[in-house]
């Protein structure tokens, strides 16, 4: 399960997204995340799905990247959809006991999970196409005015790359201990809930004991390199807007403008 | 007992279009305590070749038999056969987790559900073979040294009696005084207590001398199968897939150039010795 999150992971290839200013990418997820809870009613909904098929096909990342990170997903995805299935009133189409479905019902929840789904794979798309230290240093630049009120950026921005970094290394940290600790003859699969729970002490002990000493050492090399936070630190490569990032973010306006469009036009 | 690789590929997609395969057609046969030494430069799969042998990882094609039974049939206790082929991989001191050194060694014969009496005493067996004194037991796994560190996780496979024990680097990360440690320990249990060991490596210098039988990987296929004598005939072969034979090899090869007629298939440096005093004498 832990195998299938794709959050926080690259795929490194070469595409239009993969070029892109990180800003860019940052303002896409935050339009389209707004963008989807501006539209309601399926036509709004076709239109995100449309402006997303086309910016995964942009990102030339396979499509089964982009699914694996839903499956993590999937228990929220059903609760819901159960959820408003089953509470929201409306013109009834079924009932039993206590179980009421309503056409509203099955609407809202079809809708419901379409726009989580959308959401997932949205955000994805930017972490997919954007390594982990760009994301960062995008975040820091568009951030940036928030100093004024001393709200530590450069070091949050740290904090959040250095988080999005271990996640993979991490990982594979579970699946080394994982296997060892099967190798001696643990079992992680079977059993109640409370044997299962038992079961993760060996795994999270190292995982933990694993994670510190990895903090430490990187804390170490840091100081090794004269870190000292970020004031004065210059970017070897700063960002700068290039010619498609301002195409890119007429797009994402004019998308956005569509959205808000459809909203009000249709009923 | 008789643990038999039969055709064994891996890839980690197989769905690609072109798989790249990390192990290709491997086949071998581990005997009744036997050592033996899987060496290949790193990337030729032999970590991925060694989770075969016991159950970890499952290969694309190909079997693996214990005993004779494929240990991939439904009906197969793995985890009994992970008993008794122990598997002890690189960095094993990352794994420990519990409070003392006893306990830690107590959770592979806990895990068989041992009573706790029996679970002690094999703890206990285990820690003397490899070279942990009593004093160890109370203590924390995570005060000790490195080295330390690794005997504890060896005795933790050790504890559940395995017939066969397969070691991933086991020397990796520690300075000479502790690897030649780890390889004399590795080498008594071998001698004393029957145990059919598979050293995993990529230092000639540290198999030549204890393994009785080499195995050579390259890109994922067995390339040598043979004693450490006839795989170092191959020095320059060796050489060209980023391994090389022991030191001495090269000395000796060197001296018979220069007309000095000792054995090539010296292997270390006191049997090299004694090859050129023998070779001086005579002349």
């Amino acid at each position: 399960m832990i195998r299938d999150i794709t959050l926080g992971q690259y795929y490194d290839t070469d595409s239009v997204l993969h070029r892109l200013d990180p800003r860019v990418k940052l303002a896409f997820t935050f339009i389209y995340i707004i963008s989807l809870f501006v539209g309601h009613g399926p036509w709004c909904y076709a239109y995100a799905a449309a402006f997303l098929v086309f910016v995964i096909v942009l990102s030339h990342v396979p499509v089964k990247f982009m699914v694996k990170g839903l499956r993590a997903m999937l228990m929220i995805l059903i609760i819901s959809a159960l959820f408003n299935v089953f509470l929201v009133q409306g013109e009834v189409i079924f009932h039993w006991w206590i179980f009421t479905v309503s056409k509203e019902g099955i609407r809202t929840a079809v809708l419901m999970v379409v726009r989580l789904v959308f959401l997932v794979i949205g955000s994805s798309i930017m972490t997919l196409t954007t390594t982990p230290n760009d994301l960062t240093d995008g975040l820091e630049r568009s951030m940036r005015f928030l100093k004024v009120i001393r709200v530590p950026v450069h070091e949050i921005a740290m904090m959040m790359s250095i988080a999005l970094r271990f996640i993979p290394i991490l990982i594979e940290e579970v699946n080394k201990i994982m296997k060892a600790q099967i190798a001696r003859g643990a079992d992680f699969d079977t059993g109640g809930l409370v044997k299962k729970a038992k079961a993760m002490v060996p795994l999270l002990i190292p995982l933990f004991v694993s994670a510190f000493r990895r903090a430490s050492d990187l804390a170490l090399a840091m100081e090794a390199r004269c870190y000292h936070g970020g004031d004065g630190r210059t970017k070897l490569h700063p960002l700068k807007y290039q010619k498609a990032d301002i195409i890119a973010y007429i797009v994402l306006l004019l998308y956005l403008g569509g959205m808000i469009a459809m909203a009000v036009l249709l009923p | 007992m008789e643990l038999t690789l039969k055709n064994t590929s891996f890839s980690y997609d197989p769905g690609a279009k072109k798989p790249v395969f990390a192990v290709r057609n491997v086949s071998f046969t581990i005997h009744e305590g036997e050592f033996s030494a899987l060496i290949g430069h790193t990337g030729s799969g032999k970590s991925t070749l060694v989770q075969f042998l016991n159950g970890l990882l499952k290969p694309t094609f190909g079997e693996v038999l214990f005993n004779g039974e494929n240990i991939f049939d439904k009906k197969y206790p793995l985890k009994e056969l992970r008993q008794k082929v122990g598997l002890v991989f690189q960095y094993p001191e990352h794994q420990l987790f519990e409070e003392t050194v006893l306990k830690d060694i107590c959770f592979g014969p806990k895990n068989m559900g041992l009573p706790k009496e029996e679970r002690i005493e094999r703890a206990r067996h285990a820690m003397r073979l490899v070279g942990l004194s009593e004093s160890y037991e109370e203590k924390s796994p995570f005060e000790l040294s490195g080295g330390e560190k690794r005997r504890v996780a060896i005795a933790g496979v050790l504890a559940m009696n395995p017939e066969c024990l397969i070691l991933d680097e086991p020397t990796a990360g520690l300075d000479p005084a502790g690897r030649d440690d780890i390889l004399g320990t590795v080498r008594t249990l071998s001698d004393t207590e029957g145990i059919a060991v598979v050293l995993v490596s990529h230092s000639m210098e540290d198999v030549a001398v204890y393994a009785e039988r080499l195995l050579v990987m390259n890109q994922g296929s067995l390339l040598y199968d043979d004693t450490p004598r006839a795989v170092f005939e191959h020095y320059r072969e060796l050489e060209k897939i980023g391994l090389s034979a022991p030191q001495v090899t090269y000395i000796a090869h060197a001296l018979r150039d220069k007309g000095f007629l000792v054995d090539e298939h010296a292997m270390s440096v006191p049997e090299l010795k004694a090859e050129i005093l023998r070779v001086l004498g005579k002349a």
